[in-house]
């Protein structure tokens, strides 16, 4: 358990205060960029933006998600990190454990607070605003394991950022389509299975993370 | 320090449709130290990286009793931390050993940034992170890289302080170093 605390500590540290936290402070400045677009784009209709809001704070989160990808298990791969860990016997979905929650920890707090005055910006009311926030943290955990997965899969590779980001998309759907899809039916079912989603993504990204970074290897 | 041992048996090595070394084998028992010698591209790194199980081989076995610590090209200290924070970092991991930092003269640069040493700094800074993980084995890949004259002296004390308490060390390298006992092998004999 120690060990985990002090991967963690240490994911943290380089993700919220080292050279890493463009990879924390950047999606959430993209997430309010897309939501005071969004006015802009489709005028100033009242009815129109709070019927659309909703949705359109789902597709910038799950955008946003993207782009710290190349910093997330890139970096340490080149410090040849895991190599390290492994010859102390920690094993690499151990690390990715750590690195998935500390990368929740760094992005989900902040972009449930900024979807605030987001949906001040496409004008939703507070009812749609709620489901929204609960959507969000039943879909955030899904999207930071299926970032650290993706960055696993693709670190190493020329182009791999790019890449990161059309993997990504296909396989939010889901989380998008029961997330975004609550909005419409206002009801518990959408958020139950966001959340389901989400558990399956964190249960599988810790042992598929650490295979791909094993078989990176060579 | 207890006891360890590093034996292989006819190890051979593929990268790519090329074999690199086959018909290696190796015996080192506590206080044991040896180089591997050979040129660039003969197999060195890929026989360190096998021998710490990182890489599976082409054949053969390997067989480890006590732990493995590993110094490659990359220092595994994060660039943006002091050095004494990155170093913090995997103390904390390996529990409170043996301090070498003031021994790699690296007491002054606690405060600087790991990407603002020089070379040199870095892999001494990277023996350290090695030697304070206070595991028996040691293996050495080109750990004289970017080290100066006095640098090279405190890699052959250190290595020779290790197997005086009974450590293995094997030192990759294609320049000369001073091991005790002298002991090296050559790659070249092995190619296949």
């Amino acid at each position: 358990m120690s060990v985990f605390l002090s991967l963690l500590r240490r994911d943290l540290g380089l993700l919220l205060g080292g050279e890493r936290r463009g990879a924390t402070l950047l999606p959430i400045l993209f997430f309010l960029a897309v939501a005071m677009l969004y006015p802009f784009a489709v005028g100033p209709d009242a009815p129109v933006l709070a019927r659309t809001g909703g949705g359109v704070l789902w597709i910038a989160a799950l955008l946003a998600a993207i782009l710290p990808l190349d910093r997330l298990v890139e970096p340490d791969l080149e410090l040849g990190l895991f190599d390290q860990l492994a010859l102390r016997g920690i094993s690499e979905e151990l690390a990715m454990t750590a690195r998935m929650v500390a990368h929740w920890l760094s992005f989900a707090p902040a972009l449930l607070l900024a979807a605030l005055p987001a949906s001040a910006l496409v004008g939703i009311d507070a009812a749609t605003l709620k489901t929204v926030e609960l959507g969000l943290l039943a879909g955030t955990p899904g999207l930071a394991a299926l970032g650290v997965l993706v960055a696993a899969l693709t670190a190493g590779l020329r182009g791999g950022a790019a890449l990161g980001g059309l993997l990504v998309i296909p396989l939010a759907v889901p989380l998008l389509v029961f997330g975004a899809g609550s909005l419409a039916t206002g009801g518990e079912a959408g958020l139950a299975l966001t959340a389901a989603c989400s558990l399956v993504l964190v249960a599988i990204t810790p042992f598929a993370a650490g295979a791909a970074i094993r078989s990176g290897r060579g | 320090m207890q006891e360890c041992r590093l034996t292989a048996r006819d190890l051979a090595c593929r990268r790519g449709d090329r074999l690199l070394f086959r018909g290696l084998a190796l015996d080192l028992a506590s206080g044991a130290a040896l180089q591997v010698r050979g040129a660039n591209g003969t197999g060195k790194s890929s026989l360190i990286r096998i021998l710490a199980g990182l890489l599976t081989p082409f054949a053969g076995s390997v067989e480890r009793s006590g732990a493995m610590a590993l110094l490659d090209e990359r220092p595994a200290l994060d660039p943006a931390l002091p050095l004494a924070k990155a170093l913090a970092f995997w103390q904390r991991l390996d529990g409170p050993v043996e301090n070498h930092a003031a021994q790699l003269g690296l007491l002054p640069l606690a405060e600087v940034p790991v990407r603002y040493l020089s070379t040199g700094q870095k892999k001494r800074a990277a023996l350290a992170r090695m030697a304070g993980q206070g595991a028996p084995i040691w293996l050495l890949d080109e750990p004289l890289n970017g080290l100066d004259t006095r640098g090279v002296a405190l890699v052959e004390e250190l290595v020779a302080q290790h197997c005086a308490q009974g450590g293995i060390a094997l030192v990759a390298s294609h320049q000369p170093i001073t091991l005790p006992g002298g002991a090296a092998i050559d790659l070249v004999d092995f190619a296949a």
